[in-house]
Formats: structure tokens, sequence, C-alpha cells
């Protein structure tokens, strides 16, 4: 027979309608407040109307007005100035006590659920033990062995963190594994880390992604706690948590100290929720 | 097509099983019951010529797309030897198994699951051509639209990922992967059951094309015994994880001599509404693959089943006409007329 | 014989992303006591979409329009609770996928008898003799034992003798099946099939068989539509539609069966792909994959008209498509 036997037209492709990208709101609320943070963190003498280290015996505790919107503390700073300059140290919080095990939890995620078998059973086994103690009472336990301070505060949320990343990820690659174009991978004579990190782990990433962000919100919650109890950054550094901490003691007279801060905590943590949302929506995959 | 030409066939499949354990509830382990078993293939010989289709059609459980990734290295057979130019392949493994991919290739069932979502043709087309240097990096582009002309997708599809396709384009981006390779064999798994009728002959005629065009030898594992018998030059019946008759097309339709491959072709409907027939084809389950009845696997629904049925497992054997039939009785059944009774 | 179902203008838009698009229009055709009909297409054709409008078993939501009259009583626009008492009594309705319509953790017994409780005023007792009838009819080996078995003790051939039977508990007038043969093997879509129209000479029910599969309508109805995008475009009796198709798309898909009398031929398929929801033309739907279009067809929409008694087809060149169809091969 012969390619002419009959006229063959090319089939068409499907004509798609060219589609204005739709961000989720979401995504766009949560790049907003996102945005408006981290320009605070890099640039927060550009805000800050005041020195966050510099005492003014003349304007000891005073509540918010017209020269110190947030009003000032027990030593004379300006609360507005402190909570803009905590920005720069608790988004660094939020950025450098994740990364790490994501990325470690990612990679590692990524070969269990992919080999399975006797890995996937030890693995599961190490995070039944990790899940079966809170994560901050870990946390803390690290930081006791290896002294207060950021550095040690890092490394102990690295050494947790990075199993519940790993459990998202292995979880995802199983289910991308069994599905037929992990097959023609094999099927294509791709080598297996090629299969598993250039094929599966970009649909199976998304999770992970995902709790990233609410990790982030997560950290700097822990990062505040850590500071509050005194195990995290060190006064007089400006910290949300240290400054939350530092103003317990005139809570009742002075509430200000310590209010404007924790607004900033859960502005920050809602804007990396609504940030997680929206990555949600943009990264589900038509099929 | 002819297998006598002295050339060793391109695949020779020697007795092979593969098993797979079942799931097991916690309350049959504690009562200390066997683990399960799934006897996907028992034992299957087969030999496929280079340059011929060669058809494998049976129902669900009977192991032919076990078979088909057995023979793509998918699956480790159990026991048994599967060579490939008179080469062992069935133990294969790191850049010796990639070596023997490039040759043997797979287009998969599934239109949404065989092609990753989050790559475009191109991508998915040129890393085939890279991981493999078909080509050198500067001819790629053009290899690249060279393979979309073959398979008839339009040139603009590059930059599109499989969501964009319909359905039958999306199988053609499969067998273009498949074909990057420059493969002399292509499994193709149930490729057209999940399309429309209208368009499961636009890609059944595209394979038929590729076929001549490319002198490619094909295995066409399917369900749907009008679309085997269009397409292959023999074909292999299957049933419970064995073939039961193996014979060229024309001799297997005009005079099938198995029992079941009878009952297979009388089952299917027929366009002619005058041809109705009053009774069922064959009464009865299949059997499930976990418990595989004894002796001739067909015998618990075969009409003309006898004692030595239910005890000796027949062999395929040669007897009148040109093909291989598995049963005792192959040769005195009654003559086969695919009519409806009056 | 009476006209059991009568069906005119039935139009029905679901809500999808891109507002409400009809997804079946204007269609029409009678259902006598006794008869069979074989809704034939594509996926997206609308065959399953007309055949859940006539009880409004739809999934999402949806406005159906036109006329459907049984037994003279018009169930368009008909309150929910009114049709519920149609559902099951006097229709009944069998699925492509018995696992999702049975009740996974309840017996099969106790759905068959549940069904019989609903429908009938049998007492505890009879309902229990009638539920093993029911499996007895349908051909499952020893009913009695199989009435405590669970669905997943089931085979999937088993499953749609099963589901049978519960549709067939409150003695229907009609059956409506979708797709019930598709999910099984070619042996057990036999015997299902063989089922079906004994069951149907021995009750005196009526059905309707949504299927993609023409061969299967061949082997199983007396009577024939065939939809593409949403239209009826041939309807007649099996005789009639297999031996002359009226209309290039039925001929088409008859063409696009491999018939095995020449092994090894290219088949003939029909090119491109069907229209989507929204995009559909003003004129015939099936113009542009046409081999016999002419410019009429891109601008009029032929209507659904009478050939021969009882054979309909909604083409221009209805008239000439064999003499046509000669020329071209």
């Amino acid at each position: 027979m012969s390619a002419g036997a009959l006229p063959f037209e090319p089939a068409k492709a499907t004509p798609t309608r060219r589609r204005k990208l739709a961000l989720p709101g979401a995504l766009i609320a949560g790049l907003l407040i996102l945005a408006f943070s981290l320009t605070l963190a890099f640039f927060p003498s550009l805000f800050a109307p005041f020195d966050p280290l510099k005492f003014d015996y003349k304007a000891i505790l005073k509540p918010p007005s017209l020269a110190h919107p947030f009003g000032t503390d027990n030593f004379g700073r300006d609360m507005l100035s402190r909570t803009i300059h905590a920005y720069t140290l608790d988004m660094q919080i939020a950025f450098f006590a994740t990364i790490v095990p994501m990325l470690a939890g990612t990679a590692i995620g990524t070969i269990v659920g992919y080999y399975g078998g006797l890995l996937e059973t030890l693995f599961g086994r190490l995070v039944d033990g990790v899940i079966t103690f809170p994560f901050i009472v870990l946390v803390i336990a690290i930081v006791a062995v290896l002294g207060p301070g950021l550095a040690n505060m890092y490394v102990a949320i690295g050494l947790v963190g990075w199993v519940f990343y790993a459990r998202l990820v292995a979880g995802e690659m199983k289910v991308q594994k069994r599905l037929d174009y992990a097959d023609a991978g094999r099927v294509m004579g791709y080598g297996d880390m090629r299969i598993a990190f250039r094929h599966l782990l970009p649909n199976a990433v998304s999770p992970a992604l995902v709790y990233w962000m609410t990790d982030m919100a997560l950290c700097i919650l822990l990062g505040t706690s850590l500071g509050y109890l005194g195990l995290g950054a060190q006064p007089p550094a400006a910290e949300w948590g240290v400054l939350i901490a530092g103003g317990k003691n005139f809570f009742t007279t002075a509430w200000w100290i310590s209010i404007f801060p924790g607004i900033a905590i859960v502005l920050t943590g809602l804007g990396f929720s609504l940030l997680g949302n929206g990555l949600a929506e943009l990264m589900k995959v038509k099929r | 097509m002819d297998t006598a030409l002295g050339a060793p066939p391109l695949f020779a499949v020697d007795e092979i099983t593969k098993t797979f354990r079942s799931r097991q509830s916690l309350w049959d382990r504690l009562r200390g019951q066997p683990l399960p078993i799934v006897r996907a293939l028992n034992g299957v010989t087969l030999e496929v010529a280079r340059g011929e289709t060669l058809g494998i059609v049976g129902e669900s459980g009977c192991g032919k797309s076990t078979l088909a990734r057995c023979l793509v290295r998918l699956y480790d057979v159990d026991e048994g030897r599967i060579r490939f130019e008179g080469g062992d392949v069935s133990t294969l493994k790191g850049q010796a198994r990639r070596q023997f991919n490039r040759r043997v290739q797979m287009i998969f069932q599934d239109p949404f699951g065989s092609l990753n979502p989050r790559m475009t043709v191109g991508q998915i087309l040129g890393e085939a051509l890279r991981v493999h240097r078909m080509r050198p990096a500067a001819e790629i582009a053009l290899r690249m639209q060279e393979l979309l002309d073959l398979v008839r997708l339009p040139p603009d599809s590059l930059d599109r990922r499989p969501h964009a396709f319909s359905g039958g384009q999306r199988q053609r981006i499969g067998i273009a992967r498949a074909l990057a390779l420059e493969p002399d064999c292509l499994v193709a798994d149930e490729l057209v059951s999940a399309l429309d009728v209208s368009v499961q002959a636009q890609v059944v005629n595209l394979l038929l094309d590729l076929q001549s065009q490319l002198d490619l030898t094909i295995l066409f594992v399917a369900h749907d015994l009008r679309l085997v018998r269009h397409i292959s030059h023999r074909v292999a019946v299957m049933y419970l994880g064995q073939v039961v008759e193996v014979a060229p097309a024309e001799a297997l339709f005009s005079n099938p001599r198995h029992p079941y491959t009878r009952s297979l072709l009388q089952a299917v409907p027929s366009l002619d509404p005058t041809q109705r027939r009053a009774q069922a084809a064959v009464l009865g389950e299949l059997p499930s693959p976990l418990a595989i009845p004894s002796g001739c696997a067909f015998h618990p629904r075969c009409p003309h089943a006898i004692d030595r049925c239910r005890q000796e497992r027949p062999r395929l054997r040669r007897g009148q006409g040109s093909g291989e039939a598995a049963c005792h009785l192959a040769d005195s059944l009654p003559a086969w007329r695919n009519e409806a009774p009056a | 014989m009476s006209t059991l179902l009568s069906v005119s203008g039935l139009t029905t838009r679901l809500l999808t992303p891109a507002g409400l698009l009809a997804a079946v229009e204007d269609v029409d055709f009678t259902l006598d006591e006794r008869d069979s009909l074989g809704l034939v297409g594509e996926s997206g054709s609308g065959k399953s979409v007309t055949m859940r409008s006539l009880l409004r078993l739809l999934p999402q939501r949806a406005e159906v329009e036109g006329s459907v009259r049984w037994r003279g009583r018009e169930l368009v626009g008909l309150p929910e609770n009114a049709l519920r008492a149609l559902r099951g009594r006097e229709i009944a309705m069998i699925f492509q996928e018995p696992m999702s319509a049975l009740n996974p953790v309840l017996r099969i017994g106790l759905q068959i008898e549940e069904s019989l409780k609903v429908h009938t005023d049998l007492d505890r007792a009879g309902r229990r003799a009638r539920a093993v009838e029911l499996l007895a009819l349908t051909g499952i080996p020893t009913p009695e034992r199989r009435l405590d078995d669970f669905p997943h003790q089931f085979s999937g051939g088993m499953r749609q003798r099963a589901m049978i039977a519960i549709a067939l508990a409150a003695s229907p007038a009609l059956l409506l099946a979708d797709e019930p043969t598709t999910a099984l093997d070619v042996t057990i879509q036999d015997q299902i099939l063989h089922l079906l129209a004994r069951l149907r000479r021995e009750m005196g029910m009526a059905m309707i068989l949504v299927t993609h599969d023409l061969a299967v309508v061949a082997e199983s109805c007396e009577r024939v539509a065939v939809m593409y995008a949403g239209r009826i475009v041939e309807r007649g009796t099996v005789r009639q539609v297999f031996a002359a198709p009226r209309h290039p798309y039925t001929l088409g898909l008859l063409r696009s069966v491999p018939d095995g009398d020449r092994p090894r031929q290219k088949l003939r398929s029909i090119e491109g792909t069907p229209p989507g929801l929204g995009n559909r033309t003003r004129g015939c739907a099936f113009q542009p994959r046409c081999g016999f279009a002419t410019a009429q067809c891109a601008t009029d929409r032929p209507p659904l008209a009478d050939i021969a008694p009882g054979h309909a087809a909604a083409c221009w060149q209805a008239g000439r498509l064999t003499d046509l169809s000669r020329e071209a091969a």
C-alpha cells in the first residue's frame, strides 16, 4: 500500500484560545504583601524615622502619637522604627531557616519516592519517629543542646524540617511514578536520575512549594517564639519575638510595645499563606 | 509473512512466566493464608519475525499487556528467556538495557498519562534526540520537524503542551517520540482503544503507513479483534497468561482452531443486523488469574472439553493449516462456519 | 402498539466554565412499547445527555427545554418529586460502571430488596424470594448464596447483572442503558447483550441503549439514532441505516470499523475531530469533515427529513448519498 492511496489531510491541532494569564487573586494579594515586607526588609532605613537602637530618655513609654506612630518602649526607642527594622531579621529567618530543609527534603523525597522499597520503609520509620514529637519541642531541645542564637536555630529547624518536605515529595512521586509517562521515560532509555528529577519531580513538587510558603510563615512564628523565649535572636536586636517579649511586662500599661510587632507577624504570615494558596492554584497542571 | 528465510526471528520468547504478588488482608495474613499470586504470564512462547506485524489479542487478565511490558523490559520475567536477534535480553541492565530500548520502543494506551504534562512537544522530542545523540545539535530542530511531518502533526506543534491536543493527536506525539530513536520494533499497547472510532481509523492508518515507510516490526496489542485482524500479518490469541493460538491473520480468522478463539470471534457483535445469534457465544465468567483452572485453562468454559483437558495442559503445536493451537482437540473440532445459527 | 415516549425539540444546556452551552439541540424521536432504540455517537455527541435529560438525571446545573411526553404526560417542567416517582418504577436505568452505581458497603441482596421495598408492596419474605428470582433471571448462578455477597466480590459482568436485577425490581416499562457493556470484555459483553434481549422479550420492556459502538446497536436494537455535535443526524430502523446510510457521518463511521474482509488495507477514516461544545457552526456541524459538502452545507443547517418511511437524515445530499459514495469509491 502506498502513502497516497487515500487523500490524507494533516490533522490540525485543536485551536486553543489564547487565554489571558489570569493570576489567582490570592496570589496577587500575597505578592503585594510580600513585596511590601521585602521592601521594608531590604531598605529599613528609608522608611524608619528613627534609629531603632537609639535610646531617648525624654520619650519613655510614650503612647502612639504623630511623632511616634507606634509609640516608644521603656528605653524610649521608637517602636515604628524597631518594627520596620525587625523585618530584615524576620524575613531572613523565614528564608534561611526553610531553604535548606526545602531543598534537601525535596531531593531526598524524590529519591525515596522514586526507588521505594527498603529505602521507603526506613524513611517511613524516621517520619514516624519525628512526627511523634511536636516540631517546636524538638527544635527547642536541639537549640538547648547547641546553645541559643540565630545560627543554631537554623541548624535545629533544618535538622527536623526536611522530613516534612521529603514526606510530601515522596508521596507525590509515588503517584507520578505509576503514570505511563514514567514508564515511557524508562522505555526511552533515560537514566533514573533524569526520569526522577527532570520528568517526575516537576509534577510532584507543587505541594512541597506550597508547603514552603506556609513553612516560612510558621518559621517566622517559631523564630519569634524562640526570640521570645530568649533562644533565638538576642536583644537588643530588633526581632518581633524579642520586641514582644520586651513589652510583656508593660502589657497592661503600654500595650503598643507588643501589639504592633504582633500585627506585623500576622500580616506577613497572611502574605505567605495567600502566596501559597495562589501558587497551588497557578501550578494546577492541565491534563 | 514467511519466517523460514533462514534469518533468526527478531524476537524469540521462550516459556516466560511472570507473577505478581497480590495484596492480602491482615486477617488472611494472621490466619497464615498463603500470599495470593497473580499468574500474569504462564509460559508464553512466541516468535516475531522482522518486518511483520504481530497482533496480540485477548480479554482482560490474559496477560497481553504484561507480555508487552516484558518485551520492552519494563518488567523482569520470572522464568524463561527473551531473545532479541538471537541475544538474551531478559536480564539486561543499565546502559545495555538503554541501548536495547533504543531499538525496541513502546507506545502507550493512555493518551493523557503517557506524556509529561509539563513538557512541550519540542522538549519531549528534543530530549529523545539529544539523550541518544541521534543527531548533532545543529540538526535537531530540522529532525523534530521531520518527525512531526512523519506523524502528520501540524508544524507549529513544538511549542504546545499535551493538553492543547486531542486524544488522537496525543497518540501521534507518543508515536513521534518513539520514532525519534529510529527503532526497529514498536510495541503498541492498546494504542487506539481510548479513542473514538473515527479517530482510531486515522491512527491505525498512520501506523500502517509508517510500517511500510520505515520497515518497522510492530507488536500490536489490543482487545479489539476486528482491529487486530485488520492490521496484523499474524495474530496470537492469549487466554489467562498463555498463547492458545497463533496463526497468519487470514487463517486464524477464516479457520480458527482453538475453541476459545472461536468463542471470541463469535462474541464480537456484527455490523449486520440480520446476522444476530440467538445464544451468547460462550458461557461462564473469565476465571480469576489468582486461581487458574488446571489442565487447559479454558476447559470450564469450553463446549468440547473432555477429561484430558482437565488434567493435561495442551502445548502449542502445528496441525492442519498454517498456525499453531494449544488444544488437544484442535484437529478434531467440527468445521468452522462463522455464521449465525438460523 | 402505542407510543410510550415521545420527545420533540429537546434542547439541553449545561453550565460549563464558558457559560451555558447546548450539549443537545432540537432532538426528536418516539419510542413505542417494547421498542428498542440505539443512540449512537462519539464522545461529546450528546447521546448520554439526551438520555439523562429524559429523567433530568444531569450531573451539573442544566436547562432542559422542549417536550418529553411519557405515556402522554409531559415530563419537562415536572417537579422533582413527581419525576422521582417515575424513576426506577416506570423507567429504570443502568450504567457503564456498575461499581459506582452499586453501594460498596451494602450486600447485593439488600440493595435489590431496597429497590423492591420502594417500588412494590411485597412483604419481607416476598422481597427476599423476589430478589432470588431476579438474580436467577439475570443469570447469576446460585443466587441464594450470592445475595449475601458485597459488590466487590462480584466480577465486572456479575455486577452488571446485579445492577440489571435492581433495575428490573419494579418491572419497568422502559430501561435506559448508558454504555452498559463498554467496560466489559467481549465475551461478557456478548452475554449481557443477549441477557438484555431475553429480558426485553420476556418482560415486554422497551429500551434506549446509549453506546459508541455501532455493532452493539446492530446486535441489540430495532431502531437507531445517530448523533453528532448534539443533534440527531440520522434515524431509522437498524436494517435501513446499516444497509444504506443516508448521512455521510453514519457512512464514515460504518466504514471506519474494520470489516475484516480485506486485511491490511487502510481504514476509511473521517479526518479531523468533532467540534467542541463552544464552537458549533451555523451550517451543518459535520460539514468541515464531510467529503460530500457543498457551499450550501456551510451556511444552511439541513433539517432531519424523511427519506423513506421511518428513515430520516439531516443532510442536503441524503437522497444522492448512495450514488455519490459509490462514485468516490
